[in-house]
């Protein structure tokens, strides 16, 4: 008597089934929990932490559990410029990961070597590991991080589980 | 001129070549052969007094004969002045006397001018290549006429199954 009921409209009906297929679950528990690698490498990174913070908070989209081991991580957020010398580290680490993994380049550096045409500076992540997002930004701010994500949660939800699918591209 | 430079000059007249200074730097050349002496007397004068090694660097003059300078930033840190210290080396024999004895800091810096530059120390207790790995292939990146992008190392990933 006198109590609101919560969201009580929404609830009529019986909703104890819901239909989706194995798949579609499969992906959505994928996207929710995308564990990131802590691999920051330049002033990106400086925006990758902030997007971490109580301001901009990653945790939103079940993001911000950030790894310091390759062996618990979905994601690796390569955030700054690649050094030549930094390559067979990179390429280490994401060897190291555990099926299914994924990589967003963060920033023009890590995308294309930016401005860093020297003898030093890859130019651009994708010539030794897959990429999977790029997100542009010199540096990118965290909501262009995010946006980042969320692409990628689209394409996560697309990705075929049961299916055999065609063998990922060489890189 | 500078009453240090004038020190210098009167303590080491062979060694001494000239003082610049501009906007309060003090910039000192003396010969290659003299260097390591000027360093040891900056070092260990009391009214000198120099504790401080602040860097270590080089400068390429393709144009010229002697092509390398290398130059020393010294800095009393109780008398608060700095010193720079330049000696030239020729390309054909570039090679220094270390300064690690006197300053155990110069031991990276110069590591690093070794590199990059590709002059040597000698003396030095442990000459490896530093921010490059030690098996680069394409020389001394800092020189005047190493090519900006390289030579084809940042393109090559040998760590890969399949090098592209």
């Amino acid at each position: 008597m006198g109590l609101v009921q919560i969201g009580k409209p929404d609830k009529d009906g019986d909703l104890g089934i819901v239909t989706l297929t194995l798949e579609k679950a499969v992906n959505w528990a994928r996207k929710g929990s995308l564990w990131p690698m802590t691999f920051g490498l330049a002033c990106c990174a400086i925006e990758m932490i902030a997007a971490v913070s109580a301001r901009y908070d990653i945790d939103r989209y079940g993001a911000g559990v950030f790894r310091g081991s390759p062996r618990q991580s979905d994601l690796m957020i390569v955030s700054g410029t690649v050094c030549r010398r930094m390559a067979p580290v990179i390429r280490k680490v994401y060897d190291q990961m555990p099926e299914p993994k994924y990589v967003i380049s963060m920033g023009s550096c890590a995308t294309s070597g930016n401005i860093y045409d020297s003898y030093s500076v890859v130019q651009g992540v994708d010539r030794f590991v897959p990429v999977d997002i790029y997100v542009p930004g010199c540096p990118p701010t965290p909501e262009a991080l995010f946006d980042g994500i969320l692409k990628l949660q689209d394409r996560i939800m697309q990705k075929r589980v049961f299916t055999k699918q065609p063998d990922q591209v060489k890189v | 001129m500078h009453a240090i430079a004038e020190h210098i000059q009167a303590k080491f007249p062979n060694g001494f070549v000239k003082a610049d200074e501009w906007r309060g730097d003090l910039a000192i050349t003396v010969t290659r052969e003299a260097l390591h002496d000027v360093c040891q007397f900056l070092r260990e004068d009391p009214a000198m007094d120099c504790d401080y090694m602040v860097h270590v660097s080089s400068v390429d003059w393709p144009d010229e004969d002697e092509r390398f300078e290398v130059v020393y930033e010294v800095q009393s840190i109780r008398k608060r002045h700095r010193v720079r210290i330049k000696a030239r080396v020729p390309e054909h024999d570039c090679i220094v006397d270390s300064m690690v004895d006197l300053w155990k800091g110069a031991e990276f810096m110069e590591r690093e001018v070794f590199d990059m530059m590709g002059i040597r120390f000698a003396n030095h207790p442990d000459l490896r290549r530093i921010l490059m790995p030690d098996d680069y292939p394409e020389g001394y990146p800092l020189r005047k006429d190493f090519p900006l992008q390289g030579k084809g190392w940042r393109d090559t990933f040998d760590f890969l199954d399949d090098p592209a």
